[in-house]
């Protein structure tokens, strides 16, 4: 047979069998295998995909631990920082008011100094004059026990009065 | 530049041919020079063929092993041949001369190796016929051929690689409905490796990323139906070893089916750019010299397909029988030691031009399935 001849024998059952291994592996092979690589590929597609999208999750997850964590050292900061000053205030205040206090008290207590010394002058006045009073009673009874001397005395009184 | 490639290719290939049609003619001129017993000694059994008590004959030996017959022969042992028989489907348009009946099929034993007729047919000795199955008058002369649709070695050959590809891709289909959305196994992870070659080297740059899935079962057939073919073509024991993708008329029907899938889904663009290119007025009127250029090049396309496949498979075949038939040249020429002492250096060429062919074997599929996408694209895309 002619080497580079095409047989027609040949070309007649080649077409009649590649034709119909054709259609049947079409039909029946490689529709399956096709699809079926297909859906694994989508799988392992979608399965990297969720995978990097949970690192992504994951990793943003640990970014907001670490921004509430830096919060709350700074809200502790702050509450610390705002007691201190309480404290401080709350000391500065009560020494203040102590002061105050105490020097309200030393004032009173000198008011009452005041008004005690006052009243103890004002009775010491009182029977320094009593005592005056009944001294010079006496000293003038005795002197006045003889009658020249009684008119001795209004007249000296007597003159006073003329004087004035 | 593709176009430049191609024009250097066919010129290549027909070279080839003119080459190994030269050999084969060379060989029937050449002098029949008696062969010595030691033959059958020899490891290639087979080349000890039925010319071996008359003479060793390189061409004849070379071409009987790379073209089709109608029985597959295994090896012979000096008169005694062993060989498979195929049958013979033949329909004569003058049936009066094979007992009345138009419609034969019978085994091609009935030929006995072409030594007798049968219902007057025979495999024809004239150089006219030569080899094909031919018709005689009842003085014995060849009329001529009847419609010869013979089970031969070839179809025989791709009888059992389809036999093949349907049970490799058959197990791979059924794995994966098994397997699906699992890891793949067994022969599945033979195969998906090379279909996901043919799917993302091969068809998704050729033809388009939205067009490639309609061309994939085409492309995918083609490419293990030309790969199992190419290496059954190298195991030389059968239902090994027809010369399957080296036969023209198979290399043929391949090309004839890119052509017809290209032609079927050629698109508006493709046929405007065959009749009416982008190119200066003067080329298209009033000699309409571009579309012609381009018309040649629709059937260029599938031509130079089936001739690169063809011619590389060949010569693949051919320069290894030329080698294993060296050791008998030699042989014959200076008898049976100079042949003994050349057998090492000629077995060790055949192996290496053996390995080199399943290194082509896989090239030639790939770039038949490569040029086929691509002629889909151009087919489909819509603009450059």
């Amino acid at each position: 047979m002619g080497l580079v001849m095409p047989n027609p024998g040949t070309i007649f059952w080649m077409l009649i069998i590649f034709g119909v291994v054709l259609f049947v592996l079409k039909k029946f092979a490689w529709k399956p295998i096709l699809t079926a690589l297909k859906e694994r590929e989508d799988s392992i597609a979608t399965a990297l995909n969720s995978a990097e999208e949970a690192k992504k999750e994951v990793a943003g997850l640990k970014a907001d631990n670490e921004k509430v964590i830096a919060e709350a050292r700074r809200e502790r900061e702050a509450i610390l920082k705002e007691a201190k000053e309480l404290k401080d205030k709350i000391v500065a205040e009560a020494k203040d008011k102590a002061v105050e206090e105490a020097q309200k008290t030393i004032a009173q207590a000198r008011q009452q100094i005041e008004a005690e010394k006052t009243a103890a002058i004002s009775e010491i006045k009182k029977q320094v004059a009593e005592l005056s009073v009944s001294i010079a009673e006496k000293v003038i009874r005795k002197e006045l026990s003889n009658k020249g001397e009684q008119e001795k005395m209004v007249d000296g009184l007597i003159d006073d009065i003329k004087l004035n | 530049m593709l176009k430049l490639t191609k024009a250097v290719f066919i010129f290549f290939a027909f070279s080839l041919l003119s080459y190994g049609q030269l050999q084969a003619q060379h060989g029937h001129e050449e002098e029949k020079i008696l062969a010595t017993e030691s033959h059958s000694e020899e490891i290639e059994a087979h080349a000890s063929d039925a010319h071996a008590e008359e003479g060793f004959n390189a061409g004849e030996f070379v071409i009987d092993h790379v073209s089709d017959s109608y029985d597959w022969h295994i090896t012979s042992f000096g008169d005694k041949h062993i060989s498979i028989p195929l049958p013979i489907i033949v329909y004569s348009k003058q049936p009066e001369l094979h007992d009345g009946q138009a419609f034969h099929v019978f085994m091609s034993s009935k030929f006995h190796h072409g030594h007798s007729a049968y219902k007057g047919f025979r495999i024809a000795e004239s150089e006219e016929f030569k080899g094909k199955v031919v018709e005689m008058d009842a003085a014995g002369h060849e009329i001529g051929t009847p419609i010869d649709i013979s089970i031969t070695k070839t179809i025989a050959g791709i009888l059992a690689s389809v036999v093949i590809l349907l049970w490799l891709v058959f197990a791979t289909a059924n794995l994966a409905k098994k397997n699906k959305g699992k890891a793949p196994t067994g022969v599945q992870n033979a195969l998906e490796p090379i279909i996901f070659f043919i799917r993302d080297e091969v068809a998704k740059p050729a033809i388009g990323e939205h067009k490639y899935e309609k061309f994939m079962p085409f492309l995918l057939t083609l490419f293990f139906f030309i790969l199992i073919n190419n290496f059954m073509g190298l195991i030389p024991i059968p239902p090994f070893g027809a010369n399957v993708t080296g036969n023209i008329g198979v290399t043929m029907v391949l090309a004839l089916f890119t052509f017809a899938v290209t032609t079927i889904n050629g698109n508006k663009h493709y046929w405007k750019e065959i009749y009416n290119p982008d190119v200066p007025w003067w080329l298209k009127f009033p000699i309409p010299l571009m579309p012609i250029v381009e018309l040649s090049g629709v059937i260029t396309k599938p031509f130079v397909l089936m001739v690169r496949l063809f011619a590389n498979m060949m010569a693949g075949h051919l320069i290894v029988m030329v080698f294993v038939s060296l050791i008998f040249v030699f042989g014959s020429l200076f008898g049976p030691a100079v042949g003994l002492g050349a057998s090492p250096i000629s077995i060790l060429f055949s192996v290496f031009i053996l390995l080199l062919d399943v290194l082509v074997s896989f090239i030639q599929a790939y770039v038949f399935t490569l040029l086929s996408a691509l002629y889909f694209g151009m087919a489909t895309s819509e603009h450059h």
